[in-house]
């Protein structure tokens, strides 16, 4: 049982405030994931969890107990490193066992962890060698193998695949999310990588300039921003965003289209939809074309509409050229309404999505 | 292949002859002083005075052992190793923990910290040690090992100090932090972590002052008369001495000095690959 509740954390480094009024739980289990551009905050907030850094004020609870107060090591937290810190000094199997001689397990029980933690990280023929001797993904199971062995209440990583090429980071990906989910272990992981955010997070909590702006599961941030920002940040490419204007009757006009939308004061609003949630039709919003891109499955098409930039991804067979004016129709239920004076989403009050 | 290595403008060719020629002089500009030393050292009195001079050493120990029996000698090279193995100790044990919060620890000032260290060296010694052979007989520390090891540990800390804060600049802070993670504090994250990656950097600076105190001359001359260092003994009783002798006593004064450095010659290369980043 480890739940991690963050409470009004907030960090100023001198006069820059790196985070503001953070509230977070993260429940037993959970894979939770930290989603936000650099420089938003994210390695702060892990740090703060881990006690690394001291926060400027609020409370980090795990297991209902206060740890704000508490070093490191006593808050039964396991961290993996962006750069794996790796102890150059000392073997694989060292390095597994290092957190274990410190919390004085016997020495056979210690053996038995070190193998056992090493084979589920695919790392047994390693165990004589010295970081020196390993590859970067070795390195990367070797720290995710120190941490795992302490069985932690709560594992918490910085990036961890940030430095792998591409293909293995797919795999270990895939491999850290079976292992994880197999630990039973609560889990705090850091990325910009929305992909990776995506496929790994029971929950994300999408992270903007020191704030956390979403929380929630990774089909709900992707179908339901709760801000205009998430919604630019997630998706690649990201939403569409075009400027809606009321009309006399309470219905809103988009690219010279009638929509039904929500019933508010607001005279413009930004209607949003996702490249994939539109399809070619009749009639629908007058988009000039300017590029075309053919990815195989579909084509990635850029228009113009009214002078913003519009993306559509349309079947592969559709006749598009650059240059022509096509007419794109959205999907009803999938359009979104931000309130462009504050970003936020604007619901319909009918159903509430 | 054999026509591009035959080519007169070769300039790999060129480079290699430079490279060969700098290293033939720079090792003849060590070791041609040093060698003479040996020879002259190891031949008899006569072969020394005499001309022309041998160039292969005789192995005749009459001088050496001449020297070994001089009244005070013994317990000069005794009082030079004391001053320069307690100067070793005391500049790692100040100079370590400085270089450490300098390296690890932001706080104000810490800037003109660094430049008051390097400025410790601005000073000619000859101003520092009249006003504290002064001190020194004020407060009794003259004439004794300690006193004079304190001097030497000042001219050596500084070095100490910044070669120990590149040693743990180079050692991440993410190591120490791992450390905390899996149940260390502080203190036991140095001792397990930190401590053996920079042992032989720390080795490498001890053996640095321990050479700065073994070759300084000065102060031990101003500070010392009875307790004398075998720099001071020496530079006191060569003057009118014999040739043989002079030769002897300069033999005596390297060859520690060089057995020293040749053995720990590893970490010397290692400290100044990281001094000097
Ligand atoms: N020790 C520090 N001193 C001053 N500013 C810092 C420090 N650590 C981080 N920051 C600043 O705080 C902000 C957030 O940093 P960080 O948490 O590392 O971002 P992220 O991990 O999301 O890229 C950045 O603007 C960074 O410059
Ligand atoms: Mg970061």
């Amino acid at each position: 049982m480890a739940e991690i509740k963050i409470k009004n954390v907030a960090k100023n480094f001198a006069s820059y405030q790196a985070l503001n009024d953070i509230n977070l739980t993260v429940s037993d289990q959970e894979f939770m994931v930290l989603l936000g551009a650099s420089g938003c905050g994210k390695t702060t907030l892990l740090r703060i969890i881990a006690g690394l850094e001291t926060a400027t004020q609020g409370e980090v609870w795990i297991n209902d107990r206060r740890v704000d107060h508490l070093p490191p090591k006593d808050r039964g937290i396991a961290m993996v490193f962006q750069n794996y810190a790796v102890f150059p000094h000392l073997t694989v199997f060292e390095n597994i066992a290092f957190g274990l001689r410190m919390h004085n397990h016997p020495s056979a029980e210690i053996t038995k962890r070190v193998h056992r933690t090493a084979e589920l990280m695919h790392i047994e023929r390693l165990l004589k060698r010295y970081s020196g001797e390993l590859s970067g993904g070795q390195r990367q199971r070797v720290a995710v193998a120190r941490a795992l062995a302490m069985e932690p209440d709560v594992i918490l990583m910085d990036e961890p695949l940030s430095n792998l090429d591409a293909l293995l980071r797919l795999e270990m990906r895939a491999e850290l999310k079976g292992v994880l989910a197999e630990s039973k272990t609560t889990a705090i992981y850091v990325t910009h990588d929305q992909v990776e955010a995506m496929s790994l997070a029971d929950r994300i909590s999408v992270m903007n300039q020191g704030r956390i702006v979403q929380a929630s599961d990774p089909v709900d941030i992707y179908r339901n921003p709760a801000e205009k920002f998430v919604a630019g940040f997630i998706g690649n490419p990201p939403m569409n965003f075009l400027v809606a204007d009321k009309r006399p009757d309470g219905r809103w006009t988009v690219g010279g289209q009638p929509y039904d939308g929500p019933s508010c004061a607001e005279n413009t609003l930004d209607f949003a939809i996702r490249p994939e949630d539109v399809v070619l039709a009749e009639t629908g919003i007058k988009a000039k074309v300017n590029v075309v891109e053919p990815l195989g499955a579909h084509l990635l098409v850029t228009c113009d509409v009214n002078g913003a930039q519009f993306r559509a991804t349309l079947d592969s067979d559709a006749n598009i050229g650059r240059g022509d004016t096509i007419a794109l129709q959205p999907q009803l239920d999938r359009i979104r309404w931000f309130n462009p004076s504050n970003g936020m989403r604007q619901s319909l009050e009918k159903n509430d999505v | 292949m054999t026509m591009a290595s035959s080519a007169p403008q070769d300039p790999r060719r060129t480079g290699r002859y430079v490279y060969a020629t700098a290293v033939f002089l720079l090792c003849a500009w060590v070791l041609g002083p040093l060698y003479l030393l040996f020879v002259n050292t190891l031949s008899s009195p006569e072969a020394v005075n005499s001309f022309p001079k041998a160039y292969v050493p005789e192995f005749n120990f009459e001088s050496i052992e001449f020297f070994m029996e001089f009244a005070g000698m013994t317990s000069a090279l005794w009082n030079s190793i004391k001053v320069a193995t307690l100067t070793m100790i005391m500049s790692i044990l100040v100079g370590a923990p400085a270089g450490y919060a300098l390296s690890r620890f932001e706080f104000k000032g810490k800037e003109t910290f660094r430049i008051l260290i390097l400025l410790t060296r601005a000073f000619p010694l000859p101003l520092l040690a009249l006003p504290l052979a002064v001190l020194f007989i004020r407060t009794g520390l003259d004439d004794t090992i300690f006193g004079l090891a304190l001097v030497h540990t000042t001219l050596a800390v500084p070095f100490a100090v910044l070669i120990t804060f590149s040693l743990f600049s180079g050692i991440p802070m993410e190591l120490e932090e791992a450390a905390w993670t899996l149940g260390c504090n502080r203190l036991t994250a140095f001792i397990k972590v930190v401590l053996p990656l920079i042992l032989p950097g720390i080795t490498a600076s001890a053996i640095f002052a321990f050479v700065i105190s073994w070759n300084e001359v000065f102060a031990a001359a101003v500070l010392t008369i009875e307790n004398r260092t075998l720099t001071a003994f020496l530079l006191q009783n060569l003057d009118t001495s014999a040739l043989h002798l002079k030769f002897a006593g300069g033999f005596i004064l390297v060859v520690p000095a060089l057995i020293f450095i040749f053995a720990v010659r590893k970490y010397l290369f290692a400290m100044w690959g990281i001094a000097n980043r």
